[in-house]
């Protein structure tokens, strides 16, 4: 298939695709879990994520010889840019009302 | 060859109406200012409206648009319009309750239109990228609509909490729908169930992401494990918010899953079945459990959604006709009540003050006999105590489940309703037999006491009005099914 490149003795295939875009997910999902420290990071986790996912596609798309994939990236790309300012806009709110941003100050509420 | 003609827009004029409505409304807004915030919301009930007609023109017809990935038919056009109903009722209950709360915006009943629009793609999705974008059509209004009051450090940390596990869950739900892309070669759910019925067993990959899908769906329905931001979210956001997300986007949710599990991936019940079980067991449990130390009434709502969507959940499970009807059925019985009980949490204002505890209705029925008779009525419906119309809902969805054969699901759910019906009646006792410290004021919000009055009345009569209803959603499952 012409997507698989050689690189010395290995040949990259789907399935190193496949991986990487995992790694990355649950890079993204622990990121999102073990991060205390800033609600940016969360922000940048889940970007992280979407992006994953974006590999996925891009990938399968490529071995399948099909464009959905592409264009469901595509749409992935502009929909991440819309939550990434959403999510800003309700941190700087949050920010203007506590003065800072670090996560484990988001428990006003509990139960 | 797509050419114009073969794009069929017709199927989709409610939600194109509803689009250029949306956009109209934000440019009147921006001209008027806040000062047009009661004309916006009674624009957008309008609109509402104007929709549920365009919609009932299309009640019986079955029809693909865009390339297969928009797909109308009875089932869709009912949830549709129970949507629009829920849609109308939050925005006229908010319509007071804003200007008392200083967040009558005139943004405010135009985000919840372009979520209800999300609502309704999410009920037409025939395609995960359909699926995929009217869910966060849908979503990210209601993230915004969280930290509506941004003077109010709980409701921007609402907005924050929901935002973030918002976004996690889209991300299961894209990673869901890249393996599935991946596994079956297409993202049309028809097609999907065409893919699967071709393999004699599913792979590996197509049940991995199913349950990352289902995952997704779930957080949208707030079903355990995915519950976690419902109470949080349910306390800080603006009351009037959270009767919005109590009502309306939960029936969406429902209605999407009910496509993708019955629909796409109908094939592989035996699969679903299994995660739904777990789901719809946990969630009726800790709606019960949890919710009985509670003592902030919109908490305690939270916990009862979670709760009544494990009941729906269970109808979901026994995967037929009979299962899904009565899931159409719950969750058209639980938007009407839940409407009732916000309703009353709106009404609750101590000298001028919204007061959210479950404390503050002590003594109620001493001096405002009627508001308490209503959320009396109401508690004992969603408890399940016949013949009001709770009963009904959870009646239907257990003989789902014993007629498919989970007969322990079926013990859980009336087991954790007994349970729940503890927590009811625990705030009736408290409005029947506690004194009164301090009095709610009377409260002269038209809209509210109407919704109140009106859905306590429905509760009592539903038992004769419940076939024609029952006929409607029987057939619109039919259809949806035979396809």
């Amino acid at each position: 298939m012409e997507a698989m490149t050689e690189i010395g003795v290995f040949e990259i295939g789907m399935t190193h695709y496949l991986v990487l875009g995992a790694m990355l997910f649950m890079l993204g999902v622990f990121g999102i879990f073990l991060n205390r420290r800033n609600i940016i990071v969360i922000l940048m986790s889940v970007e992280l994520m979407l992006l994953a996912v974006t590999i996925n596609m891009v990938t399968f798309s490529a071995f399948l010889q099909d464009l959905t994939g592409q264009i469901f990236a595509l749409f992935i790309l502009t929909v991440a840019a819309a939550e990434a300012a959403i999510g800003l806009a309700i941190l700087m709110v949050f920010f203007r009302n506590r003065g800072i941003i670090s996560v484990d100050v988001v428990n006003r509420m509990k139960g | 060859m797509v050419t114009f003609e073969s794009l069929n827009f017709s199927p989709a004029i409610p939600e194109i109406f509803l689009a250029v409505m949306g956009m109209i409304l934000l440019i009147f807004g921006v001209f008027r200012g806040d000062k047009g915030f009661r004309l916006v919301c009674w624009f957008t009930v309008f609109s509402f409206a104007l929709a549920a007609v365009l919609l009932l023109h299309l009640a019986d017809i079955s029809s693909l648009a865009f390339g297969g990935m928009f797909v109308t038919e009875s089932f869709a056009v009912v949830m549709k319009v129970i949507v629009l109903t829920g849609a109308s009722i939050a925005v006229l209950m908010s319509m007071q309750y804003a200007q008392r709360e200083k967040i009558a915006r005139f943004e405010y009943p135009v985000l919840m239109l372009f979520s209800t629009l999300g609502m309704m793609l999410m009920l037409s999705a025939n395609d995960l990228m359909a699926l995929y974008l009217a869910i966060e059509l849908q979503s990210l209004p209601l993230y915004v609509l969280a930290a509506l009051n941004r003077d109010n450090l709980k409701s921007s940390e609402a907005g924050v909490k929901y935002f973030t596990l918002g976004a996690l869950s889209s991300g299961l739900l894209l990673y869901g729908c890249s393996m599935v892309y991946g596994f079956s070669g297409t993202t049309n759910f028809n097609d999907i169930a065409i893919a699967l019925s071709a393999m004699e067993t599913p792979s590996a990959g197509l049940v991995t992401g199913l349950v990352f899908i289902l995952a997704g769906l779930a957080f949208k329905v707030s079903a355990v494990p995915f519950h976690m931001w419902t109470p949080d979210v349910y306390e800080g956001a603006p009351s009037s918010v959270t009767a919005f997300f109590a009502m309306v986007p939960k029936v969406a949710a429902m209605g999407l899953l009910v496509r993708v599990t019955m629909g796409a991936f109908g094939g592989i019940a035996e699969q679903w079945q299994q995660v739904l079980w777990l789901m719809a067991a946990a969630s009726a449990l800790l709606g019960a459990f949890a919710a009985l130390r509670q003592t902030n009434i919109k908490r305690l709502m939270a916990y009862s959604s979670i709760g009544h969507m494990g009941y729906a959940l269970i109808g979901l499970t026994a995967a037929s006709i009979d299962g899904v009807r009565g899931l159409m059925l719950y969750m058209t019985i639980y938007m009407f009540m839940s409407a009732g009980v916000f309703a009353v949490i709106l009404l609750m204002v101590r000298k001028g003050q919204q007061v959210e505890e479950i404390d503050d209705l002590a003594g109620l029925a001493k001096y405002n006999p009627v508001m308490a008779v209503c959320l009396a009525v109401l508690l004992f419906s969603m408890a399940g105590i016949p013949p009001l119309a709770g009963f009904f809902g959870k009646l239907f969805v257990f003989q789902a489940a014993i007629s498919g054969g989970f007969y322990w699901l079926a013990i859980i759910g009336v087991l954790s309703s007994v349970v729940a019906a503890y927590y009811y009646l625990r705030i009736i006792r408290i409005m029947y037999f506690d004194t009164a410290e301090n009095e709610l004021d009377r409260v002269e919000d038209t809209p509210s006491l109407f919704m109140m009055r009106g859905t306590a009345f429905l509760a009592v009569i539903f038992a004769l009005i419940i076939w024609p209803l029952f006929h409607v959603l029987h057939e619109a499952v039919e259809r949806l099914l035979a396809i």
